[in-house]
């Protein structure tokens, strides 16, 4: 290409680079005349600084109190609770005690962690090793858990009180509540615990499933809870979940279809997130 | 005592059931006695009356497992309900309304007109008013600490420790020597209800509310997060620009009412010593910065600090806080206030996320907000006393 040319491009790009440089979020100078003029010069040295420390993963030992350990310690939460809650069964994740994280070749990151876990009913606590496994990839995949070393805690017995449960409802009475588990106050009727806790079991199946290096999840809240008609010696529900992802702070809401029963477990058939409740929100006061 | 619903499978059972009324010492209380069968059994028979049933095969589960906490909740509920004419009748134990929140406010004014009085710094985006309680003894423009609670609307136990903090202040001036000492030399400012307008809406609307209720230009969707709208790393990553987003950092740095009117008073202030910002829940004590992985200057002091702090809270319950920086510890977050504070020069400025650790979350019940409170005192205090000791 002629010396022209090559000028013209050269200036070019200049001009590019530094548009890329100073157009990067919004505007931050105050046009209030009242207020003091924010300094947008330094404003944008802490942008840039914030933009070049984008998440490079954590390799390697990892602090145990640090989110990258915990967040994957959430997962193992969920997956025991999927493999092992029930109405009187239910885990915590009480602490991190240690973590290892590494790349694996080109299909994701793998932890390796010692943690301590939590029965909630009967307040009870021990430590497992455990390890998460982050799929990578475009398509979304769910992480991989095993756990290890932490037999007592997951044989706990609940027996009698799940079996009591079943019973009951199989046959006898049936649940159905459009009130709100816990209440705004953080309030339960105790006939319905044993509801709360499994629909947090079989909200535990999507966390399980959309959780990532980059989540948190929580449940937030039940919006209610159907029982439908026993099947296959199975109960069965239909519930209306509002989920908590801490690092977003967002509020994902999903509607579940399931079945418990003592010997098999919870058992998902069916689910469908619900759309963001801002879209809702607005379709609902309409002026 | 406990109430056990016991299911008899035949009349067999059921005869084997009326056995136990008729045994007095057990003192059990039947309920209702058409199949499921009811009763409330004392903690004396308890394992008596299990062994029974358990050796005869009847079925049975524990209906209620406490049934003095339910009988004292129910308490709880009605108290609430009547409203306290004074600080010593206020129902600490349950979350209030907004009004009720500003209606205590005037009370403990009134009530201690030597020690507190109301500012307001602000009107919120819908007209509310932003009212912070000044704790002085006196002077003029002394060394202060900044506490705020409620940012966040849906982080109840927030507002709700800010109002038994507002009460253990004026209790404790005199009583406790190391808070007397310190507002002896300083000052403590108390902003309760950070976002009024979010904190009404979680009680009228959505208890998921999160941000401020300000109608955004040219969406559909409501609301900045007033935690990503300070002017640090103001528009970097852990925030949004989407309107829709919980953690929208809004048009600019310090465009909304609720954050303007505190940064307002910080600066004309200008002798804030300490800043400290109560959301929940997660537990942890937090320092800046969220916006970068640059350690703070004072990083080794600040965290040395905390670890104190959440030695102290932990020692009267037993709850566990992890500490540390906001970008470590929980996430990268941009435009948050006390790395604004804290590169304003405040430098002991600290962020507490509450109890609990995800089983309840935001809806923690209110019987935990008095133990929340009292043991989170206890870390404030660390701060504040290190704050009056380490003056710059």
């Amino acid at each position: 290409m002629g010396l022209r040319r090559a000028i013209v491009l050269v200036a070019l790009m200049e001009v590019t680079w530094s548009l890329n440089v100073t157009t990067v979020g919004p505007k931050t100078v105050s046009t209030d005349a009242s207020a003091h003029p924010e300094p947008a010069e330094e404003n944008t040295e802490q942008k840039e600084a914030a933009t070049a420390e984008e998440d490079v993963m954590a390799t390697g030992e990892l602090n145990p109190n640090h989110y990258p350990a915990q967040r994957a310690a959430k997962v193992v939460q969920h997956y025991l609770n999927t493999r092992y809650g029930s109405p009187y069964k239910l885990f915590g994740l009480k602490q991190v005690h240690s973590g290892n994280a590494e790349e694996v070749a080109d299909s994701g990151r793998k932890y390796q962690l010692e943690i301590s876990v939590h029965e909630i009913i009967s307040n009870t606590q021990e430590k497992c090793s455990a390890e998460v496994f982050f799929p990578s990839g475009a398509k979304q995949l769910s992480p991989q858990v095993q756990v290890s070393a932490c037999e007592e805690i997951l044989k706990l017995d609940a027996k009698s009180e799940d079996e009591a449960l079943y019973q009951q409802y199989k046959t006898n009475k049936t649940v159905r509540t459009e009130e709100r588990l816990p209440d705004s106050h953080g309030h339960i009727d105790p006939e319905m615990t044993p509801f709360w806790h499994l629909s947090i079991v079989a909200s535990s199946f999507i966390m399980l499933k959309e959780s990532t290096e980059n989540t948190l999840y929580n449940v937030a809240q039940v919006a209610n809870i159907t029982q439908l008609a026993t099947e296959n010696e199975q109960l069965k529900f239909d519930c209306h979940v509002l989920l908590h992802d801490m690092v977003s702070q967002e509020i994902p809401q999903w509607k579940l279809l399931f079945t418990w029963s003592p010997a098999e477990g919870v058992k998902v058939l069916h689910t469908e997130q619900l759309p963001h409740i801002h879209e809702r929100e607005k379709q609902a006061k309409p002026n | 005592h406990q109430v056990f619903r016991i299911v008899p499978k035949d009349d067999a059972q059921l005869a084997l059931v009326r056995v136990l009324e008729d045994i007095l010492d057990l003192e059990l209380d039947f309920w209702r006695w058409v199949t499921p069968v009811d009763v409330r059994v004392p903690s004396h028979s308890l394992q008596v009356v299990k062994s029974y049933l358990e050796n005869h095969r009847i079925k049975y589960f524990t209906m209620i497992k406490d049934l003095q906490a339910l009988l004292d909740e129910e308490q709880r509920q009605m108290k609430s309900v009547a409203s306290a004419g004074n600080s010593d009748s206020f129902d600490y134990t349950n979350y209030h309304t907004l009004s009720e929140i500003y209606s205590f406010q005037d009370m403990l004014v009134a009530e201690n007109p030597k020690l507190v009085s109301k500012m307001v710094i602000g009107q919120s985006y819908e007209g509310r008013l932003l009212n912070v309680l000044k704790f002085s003894t006196g002077g003029s423009n002394r060394p202060a600490i900044w506490i705020d609670t409620g940012i966040h609307a849906r982080e109840w136990v927030s507002p709700a420790s800010g109002i038994v903090f507002a009460k253990k202040i004026v209790t404790e001036y005199g009583t406790d020597s190391a808070l007397t000492e310190i507002l002896n030399k300083m000052d403590i400012f108390l902003e309760m209800v950070v976002n009024p307008d979010g904190y009404h809406f979680t009680h009228t609307d959505n208890r998921m509310w999160r941000k401020n209720r300000k109608q955004n230009r040219d969406s559909r969707c409501v609301g900045v997060d007033l935690n990503r709208n300070w002017n640090a790393g103001f528009g970097g990553h852990g925030s949004s620009n989407n309107p829709c987003s919980e953690i929208y950092r809004g048009t600019r740095a310090h465009s909304e009412p609720e954050v303007k009117s505190i940064v307002n008073f910080v600066k004309s202030h200008g002798n804030i010593k300490a800043f400290i910002s109560i959301h929940s829940y997660s537990q942890m004590l937090l320092f800046p910065y969220g916006y970068t992985k640059k350690p703070a200057k004072d990083q080794d002091e600040l965290d040395q600090v905390a670890q104190k702090a959440i030695t102290d809270l932990a020692s009267l319950y037993g709850t566990s806080y992890r500490y540390g920086s906001i970008i470590t510890t929980i996430y990268q977050s941009s435009g948050g206030s006390i790395d604004w504070t804290y590169n304003q020069g405040i430098k002991y400025s600290y962020t507490f996320e509450l109890r609990d650790t995800g089983h309840f979350g935001f809806i923690l019940p209110a019987n935990q907000i008095v133990p929340t409170a009292n043991e989170t005192w206890l870390a404030l205090k660390v701060i504040m006393d290190h704050t009056f000791k380490n003056p710059y």
